[in-house]
């Protein structure tokens, strides 16, 4: 069980979060999902190298980095939720009003 | 291989099950669920890894509050799940392309000399009555103390950002305003008229009593 | 003594600033009372110091007042320097502008802005005062811009009359091309003097000979020569030398008392006394000398011809101070200083009576200026004729009157001086002499004597002006007349003492004296030269011609044609100059405009940048698309591309 393990096992988590991102392009709340997902694998990350250099502070950012997630969820789907009450849909492809 | 090996081995197998699921399934009720499990896998390596306290948050906060809203707004929703799926073979390639280049990249880094995990040293365990809580505590309201405190007025902003968010007035919800029932003065409700004094008829049939 | 030197140049200011500021409060008649009274107070204490300095024979007078600033060890001050040459440009400038204010008084009854004029004239007083009692160059370099500043202020007077404008824009705008040179002079003065003091400087001069100045790469100039030449251009345009002269006869256009002011007393006579007071530095540059005798002697010709063919009263006159002031800086080139003061001082008293003459002759008019609309005034103006008369033959040098010792005095200098150019100069002045009798009395005939030319309407309104116009111009014949006599210690004598300096190589003063036996010798030996028969030849030509045999004139116009419009066209500077720099200015300024602004700036810059944005964010735009997974892509890519140089570059230091 070296740290390299978990590192890897976090940048797989990653990838397949990127992969997400990629193909579900047009499900605001599977890309929600998948954004969750990435800072799973970064929390990963964190938690291992706190463990690893015996070092507490990565756990306290683990706690911080938890608790704006938890935050921005909340307001991300809050957006969802009136964004689908205006338009009735949630499909990305169709949300281009701030183009340039 | 050690039970610690078999433990992780089989969580992380499970956690990159659960996220492959995640990405790829059709509904996004399932893709909830699929986030539940990689949340509790994840939770579970991290009890390997001893931090405890954030293992228990992670299920609490995670599985316990962020991902029943998901569902919740999952459900409350009414999507259209055939068009959102559109495309999903079409950019199958290049998701999978760039996150094959992306992990093979970090997988790089990782072992790259200049990083040089593989040296570090597997921490000796800590003892049964360690108490990661303490620990975390400890840190979090003493040197952590102002970031904490920043962090509780991002929770309330999130909270009040939510509900202004999605507040909307509804025209027959009957309510009351206590201010203008306060200023109200005499004037809006009662109306003096003025008007001649009406004279009763003269009754004769009284006077024979 | 340095109270009553301030009060000689705080009264008139003292005075313009009421008569300008308080105009409306204290009235007509307190304007003109306070000037006076300013401008009265300046003469009788210039008598007094003259006594001070001349009888009493007390040292002269120089100290500083007031230091304004020291940078770098020059002392910029206020300060005065009044020796005998200061004495007697006091004398002259307050007592002809005492005349001119008096004069005034009639000359501008019924002009709107009396107060102001009576502001302005002190004013013009105030800063020649502070030009000639100047000790250093910064004070005189400000008494001369404060006078230019006032001519042009008084010249463009009328000043809803486009005409004036004009002229009092070219008046400075020509002095301005002199007052460039002026002032690289006294930067070249500072260069290499390192002080702005007329006494320091004049001290260590002699030993700053033989030092030059590189301008051009591998050209030496004598560092002296290019100093006088450089002041001397300053001189040009105050003085109104050829080519700077084209401001002059324009100045016409103010009311005749400032141009009694300008030619007489004040402004042109600023570059000669300029030359004058710098006579320790001029003596040291042989070629300045040059310079400045060639100069004075084609003006004192050419401008004199130009007289000729004027028919404004007043031109006529303003060409003759044209010519007359290229006689004093011819007598500056022989460095026969003195000899050129003299003329400067004499000159002022006639020629500011002719000028008032002319005036009164215009108010009796009612300001009809054209000579061939007068003729045979002299039954009506009676003291205007016979003061004018006098001017006149002051003007043209007629032995015993004013003018004949101090001109006769410079062409005896020319003629005994060796410097270069000197011949032509003699040439230039004898000519002179017979040109000056030509237009003197061209005029003076035309307007006083042969037939009446104007109308019945006229005639009946024509009388003598009122005594505040007649008073000034009896006050001034005297001295045209009397002012010669004291050619005896002013230029022979040894008046002017150590104020002038004049090395002994150029001293032809000095040569003269050595013939000079009194007044009446030099009045006999003056009939006998060629000058005086000149000046006869020329008073009876204009006589015949213009009394007996007027058509005379007009066939010599048809005979001379070309040469006639050449005179006409004041040998065509007016035009070169309207066409070369102005048209050149113009140009100039088109080019820059249409390249510098419209083409580079707006066009290139303003636009240009404006078009060059919006052609980039058109392009940019086309990544705004709006699209939340282009953004999440990009990202994405680029935190490819930062894990792609990490592994690539990242230093490998473990």
């Amino acid at each position: 069980m070296t740290l390299s393990d978990f590192l890897i096992l976090g940048a797989v988590l990653f990838g397949l979060s990127v992969a997400g991102i990629f193909i579900n392009r047009k499900n605001v709340i599977i890309l929600l999902m998948a954004i969750e997902l990435m800072l799973l694998a970064v929390n990963m990350n964190f938690i291992a190298f706190s463990h690893f250099l015996g070092d507490i502070s990565g756990q306290v950012f683990v706690f911080f980095i938890l608790t704006v997630a938890a935050a921005e969820s909340a307001i991300g789907l809050a957006i969802l939720v009136v964004l689908f009450r205006n338009r009735h849909t949630i499909n990305v492809e169709e949300l281009d009003s701030m183009k340039g | 291989m050690s039970f610690e090996k078999l433990v992780f081995y089989t969580f992380a197998a499970i956690l990159v099950y659960a996220a492959t699921r995640v990405i790829t399934v059709r509904n996004p009720v399932h893709a909830a669920l699929h986030l539940v499990l990689a949340f509790f896998t994840s939770a579970a390596l991290w009890l390997l890894l001893e931090a405890e306290f954030l293992a228990i948050t992670l299920v609490l906060v995670y599985v316990g509050a962020v991902m029943v809203l998901f569902l919740f707004v999952v459900m409350m929703l009414d999507i259209n799940l055939v068009s959102l799926k559109e495309g999903f073979m079409r950019y199958l390639p290049v998701g999978l392309g760039v996150a094959a280049l992306m992990l093979i990249e970090m997988i790089l880094v990782v072992r790259s000399k200049a990083f040089d995990a593989a040296s570090m040293p597997v921490p000796v365990r800590h003892a049964a009555d360690y108490s990661n809580t303490r620990e975390l505590g400890g840190v979090l309201y003493t040197d952590y103390v102002y970031p904490f405190e920043i962090a509780s007025v991002i929770l309330v902003v999130a909270i009040i950002a939510a509900i202004a968010l999605t507040l909307r007035k509804r025209g027959e919800s009957k309510t009351q305003n206590p201010a203008e029932q306060v200023k109200v003065r005499r004037e809006d409700r009662v109306r003096l008229v003025k008007m001649a004094t009406e004279q009763p008829e003269r009754a004769d049939s009284g006077e024979h009593s | 003594m340095e109270t009553v030197y301030l009060a000689i140049v705080l009264a008139p200011l003292l005075g313009a600033i009421l008569a300008g500021l308080f105009g409306p409060l204290i009235g007509r008649s307190g304007a003109h009372w306070v000037t006076i009274l300013g401008v009265a107070t300046s003469f009788l204490l210039s008598v007094y110091v003259f006594k001070y300095m001349v009888i009493d024979g007390h040292e002269a007078f120089n100290g500083a007042v007031y230091t304004w600033l020291v940078t770098d060890g020059i002392q910029m001050q206020i300060g005065f320097l009044v020796d005998r040459l200061t004495t007697l440009m006091l004398l002259v400038v307050t007592f002809v502008s005492l005349m001119v204010h008096v004069y005034t008084i009639g000359y501008m009854h019924d002009d709107p802005g009396y107060q102001r004029f009576f502001s302005y004239i002190a004013l013009f007083t105030f800063a020649m005062l502070m030009l000639v009692m100047s000790n250093n160059f910064l004070q005189l370099f400000f008494g001369w811009e404060a006078v230019g500043l006032v001519s042009y202020l008084l010249i463009g007077f009328w000043y809803k009359k486009p005409t004036a404008i004009y002229a009092n824009l070219k008046a400075f705008l020509v002095n301005r091309v002199g007052d460039f040179g002026f002032l690289l002079g006294i930067a070249a003065v500072v260069l290499y003097f390192n002080t702005l003091d007329y006494a320091e400087v004049f001290s260590v001069a002699p030993t700053m000979a033989d030092a030059t100045i590189e301008i051009f790469p591998g050209v030496q100039w004598s560092a002296m020569t290019v100093i006088c030449i450089l002041l001397f251009i300053g001189a040009m345009g105050k003085s109104a030398q050829v080519p700077l002269h084209v401001w002059l006869p324009d100045s016409m256009e103010g009311p005749t008392p400032i141009s009694a002011l300008i030619h007489a007393a004040t402004m042109v006579t600023a570059g000669i006394f300029m030359v004058a007071r710098m006579s320790p530095l001029f003596e040291l540059s042989e070629t300045a000398l040059s310079f400045v005798l060639v100069i004075g002697s084609i003006t004192a010709l050419f401008m004199g011809l130009l007289g000729l063919v004027q028919n404004d009263i007043k031109r006529v006159v303003a060409y003759s101070t044209l010519s007359q002031l290229g006689y004093m800086t011819v007598a500056l080139g022989v460095s026969a200083y003195s000899a050129g003061i003299f003329h400067l001082m004499t000159h002022a008293f006639f020629k500011a009576l002719l000028f008032l003459a002319a005036g009164s002759v215009i108010i009796a008019m009612h300001h009809e200026q054209d000579i061939r609309k007068m003729g045979g005034l002299r039954r009506y103006l009676p003291v205007t004729y016979w003061t004018s008369l006098v001017g006149s033959l002051a003007l043209i040098g007629f032995p015993g009157f004013a003018g004949f010792f101090s001109k006769d005095t410079i062409i005896e200098a020319v003629h005994a001086s060796h410097l270069a150019g000197s011949g032509f100069a003699y040439a230039s002045v004898l000519i002179g002499v017979f040109v000056t009798a030509l237009y003197s009395f061209r005029m003076f005939f035309l307007v006083f004597h042969t037939e009446e030319r104007f109308d019945a309407h006229t005639r009946a309104h024509l009388h003598e002006p009122a005594a505040v116009v007649t008073v000034p111009l009896i006050m001034l014949a005297i001295p045209s007349v009397v002012a010669g006599y004291w050619i005896d210690p002013v230029v022979f004598g040894d008046y002017f003492g150590s104020a002038i300096h004049v090395s002994a190589a150029h001293d032809v003063i000095g040569h003269l004296a050595a013939d000079y036996h009194g007044t009446w010798g030099f009045v006999l030996h003056g009939l006998m030269g060629p000058a005086f028969w000149l000046a006869m030849a020329g008073l009876g030509t204009a006589w015949y011609i213009y009394t007996r045999e007027r058509a005379i004139a007009d066939k010599l116009a048809n005979r001379f044609q070309p040469l006639y419009r050449l005179l006409l066209d004041k040998y065509g500077f007016d035009r070169f100059n309207e066409i070369f720099f102005a048209g050149g200015a113009r140009g100039t300024g088109w080019t820059l405009w249409k390249l510098g602004d419209v083409l580079v700036i707006d066009g290139l810059l303003v636009n240009g940048s404006a078009r060059a944005i919006g052609w980039l964010s058109g392009i940019v735009r086309q990544v705004q698309s709006g699209y939340l997974y282009h953004y999440a892509f990009s990202m994405i890519i680029g935190l490819l591309l930062l894990l792609s140089w990490f592994i690539w570059f990242a230093p490998a230091h473990s």
